[in-house]
């Protein structure tokens, strides 16, 4: 039987390459792809959890996660191709307009 | 056997996530982050959640990661083309923050999990992951947010529809 | 423990041989009955009555020159045809082809995988399989592949909804996501679900037609639009498993189709694996028979009949099922 604790290491350890994937890439696109990696290991310990403790709240919240990290990518693509247009690249330095 | 199959998944999974980070091919960078979605879903199926287990592949692995690359496709991204940092360091910083969160949250888990109850193995009740127990959670405990995860769909979709829209 | 493992690989070996022979003769039967609706006869040479066919244009696929395109991505152009052919015949492991049988002193369920989210996995490998278009098309690095697997995997994806939601109908009166268990639901004749869910059973058909990108939804890879689509490029044995794998998803489409709508392996007199290749062969004449007759969809009007009728349709569907459940 594998313990708790390897599942949470898990989990922490693609967190952690998801943080690293925002700070360190300069292309939206992977960004976002980060992004999901973050979601993705906390779905991980949600469900880890939610067996470990014998019940379906976990599941549930995994559900809902799933659901809102759809509309996420959605709506952050959908910027990402208006920042497109108008700009003609997605390199996340030069959307810099606002910065002083 | 458990052991076994669940070092495999966890090596594919990190193996393949660090490549997501790496490639300075966009297209190639979300074929590596739908094997480790696909990965996950199998720990999904190994922790016995099967529902959310197939619910993962379905939803992220066959919808979001098909849009990210149909996005990548209609921008025709060429290959990662962007110069050095424009700050100094800052790739190097990077790795030490993260590290540091990485040593963080894993000395967190080490106090939580060592005193207390000993939490080894999977509990009996393996049919909590079926779609019935799901459900009967979903529908019953969790009423309200489900709703408003509907809501938050629809508003999404009009989002979505509204910003990319050239004429109204 | 041996024993299970020995029982599960033998039902694998008898399933994939068979499922490779059905759709290895069905493009030969689609050319003979192409042939007979247009007033030819079709090809009768090799072999008695044309029976060998098969067998010369597997020689021939494997015998061409392999062409690479120039700038091809080399690992990407050998997985797409892959990544389309595997999920088709990972379906096959969820179908029940028949009832109990007793071997060697134990009863075996004729189903490979007796998955308790059985018609959901079957949805997650049909999503899956979209992968095979669209990294075909981007591999190839040519503008009508691209163009080609985007239009076919927008299509896919389009009709995927519908595929979906047209069987919550059947799933709402069955109670269960497993398919065996869907199959027993359908109990005598007049319970089948086709009977009760008649919307849903059309729905399913035309949205299973869209999926598999066969006519009169095949735009995407008509010879006369854009060359030949997504798979252009490809030659040889890897045009042959592109091939391959649409027959395989017409068949895994009749398979579902059977189960969920037509009783599955249930009938009177035959055993219970006869019926449901007999009814799979029905379904199978009915696609071949579309494809001989219809013309094809222009590309708006495929996707305006799929998002603005057949989704408010299959919700519509779901609303009626609701409420005479209810009642």
């Amino acid at each position: 039987m594998v313990p708790l604790a390897y599942y949470l290491t898990l989990s922490a350890l693609l967190f952690a390459i998801g943080v690293v994937g925002v700070l360190i890439n300069r292309n939206a696109i992977v960004i976002f792809m980060s992004i999901e990696i973050m979601l993705n290991a906390v779905n991980l310990s949600l469900i880890a959890f939610s067996q470990f403790m014998g019940s379906p709240a976990g599941q549930v919240i995994v559900f809902l996660v799933m659901a809102v990290a759809a509309a996420e990518a959605a709506v952050g693509l959908a910027i990402i191709v208006v920042i497109h247009r108008t700009r003609e690249s997605i390199n996340v330095d030069d959307v810099n307009l606002m910065k002083w | 056997m458990t052991l076994a199959i669940f070092l495999a998944l966890a090596t594919v999974s990190v193996i393949s996530a660090i490549l997501v980070i790496s490639q300075k091919n966009s297209v190639i960078s979300a074929l590596y982050l739908v094997v480790t979605l696909a990965s996950q879903a199998v720990l999904y199926f190994l922790l016995g959640a099967t529902f959310i287990g197939v619910l993962q592949i379905i939803v992220y692995a066959g919808a979001i990661m098909v849009l990210f690359l149909f996005v990548i496709m209609l921008l025709n991204l060429k290959r990662d083309e962007f110069g050095p940092d424009k700050k100094k360091g800052q790739r190097v910083l990077a790795f030490l923050l993260t590290l540091f969160l990485a040593i963080e949250i894993l000395a967190a888990l080490k106090i939580g999990l060592s005193g207390g109850q000993a939490v080894t193995g999977v509990s009996a009740k393996l049919s909590i992951g079926s779609p019935v127990e799901v459900a009967r959670s979903l529908f019953i405990d969790y009423l309200y947010p489900f709703e408003i995860v509907s809501i938050l769909l629809l508003v999404a979709i009009l989002g979505v529809i509204v910003l990319v829209k050239k004429r109204f | 423990m041996a024993l299970f493992y020995l029982i599960t690989i033998g039902k694998v070996v008898v399933v994939f041989t068979v499922f490779m022979v059905i759709v290895a003769y069905l493009s030969f039967i689609e050319r003979r009955m192409v042939a007979r609706f247009q007033t030819r006869i079709g090809p009768n040479r090799v072999g008695p009555a044309g029976l060998l066919q098969i067998v010369a244009d597997a020689i021939k696929l494997i015998t061409k020159e392999e062409v690479f395109p120039a700038d091809a991505n080399h690992t990407l152009f050998l997985l797409a045809p892959l990544l389309s052919l595997i999920p088709a015949l990972l379906i096959m492991a969820v179908i029940p082809f028949g009832d109990k049988l007793t071997l060697f002193g134990k009863s075996v369920d004729l189903i490979i995988s007796d998955l308790n989210v059985g018609i959901l996995f079957v949805f997650a490998v049909t999503s899956l399989g979209i992968y095979g278009v669209v990294m075909a098309g981007w591999s190839s690095n040519s503008k009508y592949s691209l163009l080609g697997a985007l239009r076919s995997s927008a299509q896919m994806i389009s009709y995927e909804v519908s595929y979906g939601l047209s069987i919550m109908g059947v799933l709402m009166m069955a109670g269960t996501f497993n398919l065996m268990e869907i199959v027993r639901s359908q109990a005598s004749f007049f319970e089948w679900f086709i009977f009760k869910q008649p919307i849903g059973f059309l729905i399913f058909s035309v949205c299973g037609i869209a999926e598999t990108n066969r006519a009169p939804f095949d735009l995407p890879e008509a010879e006369s639009e854009l060359v030949a689509g997504y798979h252009t490029e490809y030659s040889s044995m890897k045009f042959g498993m592109f091939f391959m794998a649409e027959y395989a998803h017409m068949l895994n489409v009749s398979a579902i189709v059977t189960t969920l709508f037509l009783g599955g392996w249930q009938g009177p007199l035959l055993p219970p694996v006869v019926w449901f290749l007999i009814k799979v062969s029905i379904f199978l004449i009915a696609y071949i028979w579309l494809r001989a007759t219809l013309p094809r969809f222009r590309y708006d009007q495929l996707m305006n009949f799929g998002w603005k009728f057949l989704l408010p349709l299959s919700l519509l569907n779901i609303f009626v099922t609701g409420l005479f459940m209810y009642l």
